[in-house]
């Protein structure tokens, strides 16, 4: 086997908090940057609102240190509904909270384990906001990035190419709302003004594929022990 | 922009501190999750009234919190709507056994964190209706767009769902009125200068000294059309002449006629725009049976103004008419 394909088979709890931790040090990195977008098409709050859930999340995950990664998922959705607001707080809550379902008392993920959470929390995301892929919306990063995590499981890819690839596909998802005319919230309210502008949103659920990466490939080197903090 | 704060991350919470010390008599401020609720609440086998929104249009929706108007406000962050945790809570403290009417302005925030809500209450076993408000004429309502903005059509829902509420109606009923409102209502609204949210500290919007924008949100979202500054009479025939055109007024219809300030202006001028705005419905057949001037659903600083055509049956009159004790509308009591 090619030595670079032979990659950890499976998540541990550590790396998802440690995922979960490293995105909310990406959110505070780019808070003013989804701001800027969000102030182009929308009130010019994402990167507000979205930091002050993830600083809250991120004060929480020390008492999860110990929780099943379903229950790390069910608290990352709870803190996020109760402390975001606007439309991206019952989106992103709702997103973990249908993915932990199949997360349920487990320690550890394999890909498919991942796969079925991502299917369920995007599912809920596009169920809660009424939203179709081409509307401008973060459903344009998630849906391809699940279809790619599901393609590369097919493909019989493990853990760190598959996260590199949905991240990928992430990062394209979320430039292809730039030329979209928006659908859906604030936004839509612009028309054919809104077109020219990156999707807030679509760029916030990109760097969540892409904080999943990075720390996936940073798992490549073991026995370092991780502090839940971000580098 | 100058602003009279302390912290920018304060300015919800300590504003809402001095609220409810102004009207103790009236609310309670709850923290964590926040809400307003009446100082009375729940009040048994009333239905409870519950309406909530971002910060910054003050006085709506706290300040419309007290007898024959809501039981209960929930306060976002300026301009963000508020979280389903807040709502929940609100819900259960106004729960007077005959269930809890939800009036939701069309935000897609809004819409969403109140759907939450309103699922969890009903999980819990406490009945929840839920009406959501869009009166904005300015937005075209069709599939490509979040539809019409709520706007100055809540403020007319609270005060005359609050009054049925009052009158022991049960909660179909009370939604029927809100129903009946959020169908009658239309608005549009103006701009002659941008607010600045606290956190963010810059107007929100430029608009050059000798410019207006006309269909404004009360965020600030952008209008139909930006333009030069026409008198005060032209303006409110531009601001009428969508809210006519778009049903459902009729030569002979009774109609309450609001002329609603953002912030900005002062009384002195929306008296200008409210005889215009009297004028004009009058020369369409409209009998102006009703109306209401003043700041009530507000844009922080901004300056400009928003006018709502509310037709009028008997039962809505006597609704409108009915004692409200709140602290941004008092009368009969």
């Amino acid at each position: 086997m090619n030595a670079t394909l032979r990659t950890q088979s499976k998540l541990t709890r550590g790396d998802v908090l440690a995922w979960i931790a490293r995105y909310a040090g990406v959110i505070a990195e780019n808070r003013q940057w989804l701001t800027d977008l969000d102030a182009a098409i929308g009130d010019g709050d994402h990167g507000a609102n979205m930091d002050r859930g993830f600083q809250a999340v991120l004060a929480k995950l020390p008492a999860l240190a110990e929780a099943d990664i379903g229950a790390i998922f069910k608290a990352v959705g709870m803190t996020l509904l109760s402390t975001v607001g606007g439309a991206s707080g019952p989106l992103y809550g709702t997103f973990f909270l249908q993915a932990a379902q199949p997360l349920a008392g487990k320690t550890e993920l394999e890909l498919n384990d991942w796969i079925a959470a991502v299917e369920m929390g995007v599912n809920g995301i596009i169920k809660r906001g009424r939203a179709e892929v081409g509307e401008k919306t973060m459903v344009d990063t998630l849906a391809p990035a699940l279809a790619a995590l599901k393609a590369a499981a097919q493909a019989g890819m493990g853990w760190k190419p598959a996260a590199q690839r949905a991240a990928d596909a992430a990062h394209q998802g979320a430039l292809s709302t730039v030329p979209l005319v928006a659908r859906k919230g604030r936004a839509s309210y612009l028309g054919e003004r809104s077109a020219g502008h990156q999707d807030p949103g679509a760029t916030s659920a990109f760097l969540l594929f892409d904080s999943l990466a990075q720390v996936v490939n940073d798992a490549d080197t073991p026995a370092a022990p991780r502090s839940a903090h971000a580098a | 922009m100058k602003k009279l704060i302390n912290q920018p991350d304060q300015v919800v919470s300590e504003s809402l501190q001095g609220f409810a010390a102004a009207y103790p008599d009236l609310v309670r401020a709850h923290f964590d999750p926040t809400y307003i609720a009446r100082a009375d609440a729940p009040v048994k086998g009333k239905v409870g009234v519950l309406s909530g929104g971002g910060s910054g249009h003050e006085p709506m929706h706290g300040g419309f919190v007290g007898p024959g108007m809501l039981d209960a406000a929930c306060p976002g962050a300026v301009f963000t709507s508020p979280t389903p945790d807040q709502m929940l809570e609100a819900t259960r403290a106004i729960d007077g056994g005959a269930g809890v009417l939800h009036i939701v302005k069309n935000y897609t925030g809004d819409i969403m964190n109140f759907e939450m809500a309103a699922e969890l209450a009903r999980a819990e076993g406490i009945e929840v209706e839920s009406v959501v408000i869009q009166d904005d004429v300015a937005v075209k309502d069709s599939l490509y767009t979040a539809g019409r903005r709520g706007v100055g059509a809540t403020v007319l829902a609270e005060k005359l769902c609050g009054a049925a509420a009052e009158q022991r109606r049960p909660l179909a009923e009370v939604a029927a009125v809100c129903r009946r409102v959020a169908d009658g209502a239309r608005s549009m609204g103006m701009a002659l200068t941008s607010c600045a949210v606290p956190h963010v500290g810059r107007p929100t919007f430029d608009l050059p000294e000798d410019e207006m924008e006309i269909g404004i949100g009360i965020h600030g979202e952008p209008g139909r059309a930006r333009m030069k500054l026409r008198s005060a009479d032209e303006i409110v025939e531009m601001l009428m002449a969508p809210v006519l055109e778009d049903l459902p007024f009729q030569r002979g219809d009774r109609v309450l006629l609001f002329v609603n300030g953002m912030g900005g202006t002062p009384l002195i001028e929306l008296y200008i725009v409210y005889r215009k705005a009297r004028e004009i419905a009058e020369r369409h057949g409209l009998i102006v049976a009703r109306n209401l001037v003043g700041p009530y659903i507000t844009s922080l600083e901004m300056a400009g103004c928003s006018i709502t055509l509310l037709k009028l049956d008997d039962d809505l009159l006597n609704l409108w008419d009915a004692p409200v004790k709140t602290a941004g509308l008092r009368w009969g009591c």
